[in-house]
């Protein structure tokens, strides 16, 4: 009776020392790798959002402190507002990380923004009252640094994003994927555009 | 040539591209110069005089505010754009302490005639873009351009510092480094408890709580100790980052 009664008590007592362990045992072989990565791609394309509406709220400033100078610039400056009124308006739907179609949308716009205040930033090296515009020297810096700041978070985000699909798709990660994360989906990733990585070319042919 | 043959060709070829596309992934990493010291100056470019006046400044605003300036004056950006490996050099180094990301560091490349200033994610708001800009335009490249490259990193190291100067209050008291999360660490030290317990209560019918208690109370204290190693900074060697990070933000210039 007390034999049966203590080999209870101390089977339950394991048991409770199973339910302890168990999730410290089963955290280090991976089962909460493929959550992890994905909230970490989650931040890091909040990073990369949170960028590209930075590069957005200066453009208004920017674009009204080119045209006090450079009247003639017309052409250029609706491009950008018109760039930047395509980047902002349209809502990202909210699986965009899953929709390739709306992923290369979103990237397209960046894009053309990005292009507009390219060419934007060559033509104003024609205006010397400009350049030494405080003001200006000051809105180019800060364009500078977040173009730069948005090519960190891109990359960042491309190497969580990496890190996520590869979890979810090779071993350890597949099994746990195929049990208990039914619904985690590969990730769209940025791809550079074809002719990204060349600089703005100055077209002296075609003068506005 | 038959189609079998063409098939093998052109899967031969894609194989070879896609090695050849591997190796390219890893060769694209830089060779980033060690942290060792508050200045790194690979390109000898500072007198020792300098830069012991100038680590002191360092280590002196490190005592007051808790911001990590670094210096580093680089041989070669092995052909990466500045910005490219200022923030790999910045996130190699964790300049800053971890809670606050309040790192600054200044990249000169003599070779390649390039210079910026690189922000950590806490420092953007004291030290914003303009404010490097204007560091770097009146600073640091009219001295570079007359020849003067010792007064440029000096001026323009003292100009950092008096931007940020103040941002941070010094930490108060010590906090610990403690590497994993202490909701595990309380549960382990519970189980080992109970079961420490309940075994000696079974094997002597009395408890030996206390005694197996008081044995890993230091222990476990000492652990802690010792991984919460940074902060202070000595003004001589053994400088290491605080562990914070860098979001690109800054300005670079050249000459």
């Amino acid at each position: 009776m007390s034999v049966a009664r203590s080999l209870f008590h101390s089977s339950r007592l394991w048991l409770m020392a199973l339910a302890l362990i168990a999730p410290l045992v089963l955290g280090g072989c991976g089962v909460n790798d493929i959550p992890t990565y994905d909230e970490d791609a989650k931040a890091k394309w909040s990073q990369v959002l949170n960028n590209y509406q930075r590069r957005a709220d200066l453009v208004p400033n920017l674009v009204e402190t080119v045209r006090g100078y450079a009247t003639q610039e017309r052409e250029t400056l609706t491009a950008v507002v018109e760039a930047r009124a395509k980047a902002t308006q349209t809502t990202l739907p909210p699986d965009i990380l899953n929709n390739p179609e709306a992923f290369q949308k979103f990237q397209q716009n960046q894009q053309a923004l990005s292009s507009a205040l390219s060419r934007l930033m060559v033509v104003v090296e024609r205006y010397p009252d400009l350049k030494s515009n405080q003001n200006f020297l000051a809105l180019q810096a800060q364009l500078e640094g977040t173009e730069n700041r948005i090519a960190v978070a891109r990359r960042d985000y491309i190497q969580a994003v990496q890190r996520y699909n590869t979890e979810l798709r090779t071993f350890p990660g597949s099994i746990w994927a195929m049990l208990i994360y039914r619904d985690a989906k590969v990730k769209e990733n940025f791809t550079a555009q074809p002719g990204a990585e060349q600089a703005p070319r100055v077209d002296f042919t075609k003068k506005s | 040539m038959n189609a079998t043959a063409r098939r093998s060709a052109a899967g031969l070829i894609s194989v070879v591209a896609l090695l050849a596309s591997v190796l390219a992934s890893f060769a694209a990493e830089p060779r980033l110069p060690a942290l060792s010291g508050r200045i790194v100056d690979e390109a000898r470019l500072l007198s020792p005089s300098t830069r012991n006046e100038l680590t002191e400044a360092l280590a002196a605003h490190e005592r007051a505010t808790s911001n990590q300036v670094a210096v580093a004056v680089l041989a070669s950006l092995q052909g990466y754009d500045i910005e490219d490996f200022s923030v790999r050099l910045f996130r190699a180094w964790h300049l800053g302490q971890a809670d606050r990301n309040n790192g600054v560091l200044l990249v000169v490349a003599p070779k390649e005639k390039k210079v910026r200033i690189e922000v950590g994610y806490g420092l953007e708001g004291a030290l914003p873009d303009a404010i490097a800009h204007t560091i770097i335009q009146s600073e640091i490249l009219p001295r570079f351009r007359a020849g003067d490259m010792e007064g440029g990193v000096v001026q323009g190291t003292r100009a950092v510092l008096g931007a940020i100067a103040g941002t941070y209050k010094p930490k108060t008291g010590t906090t610990y480094d403690v590497n994993f999360d202490p909701m595990i660490a309380v549960l382990i030290v519970f189980v080992i408890l109970f079961l420490l317990h309940n075994m000696n209560a079974y094997r002597r019918g009395g408890h030996g709580f206390g005694g197996y208690y008081g044995g890993w109370g230091p222990s476990f204290g000492g652990s802690r100790g010792g991984s919460g190693s940074f902060g202070g900074g000595s003004s001589g060697g053994g400088f290491s980052g605080g562990g914070g990070s860098s979001g690109g933000g800054g300005a670079s210039g050249s000459w």
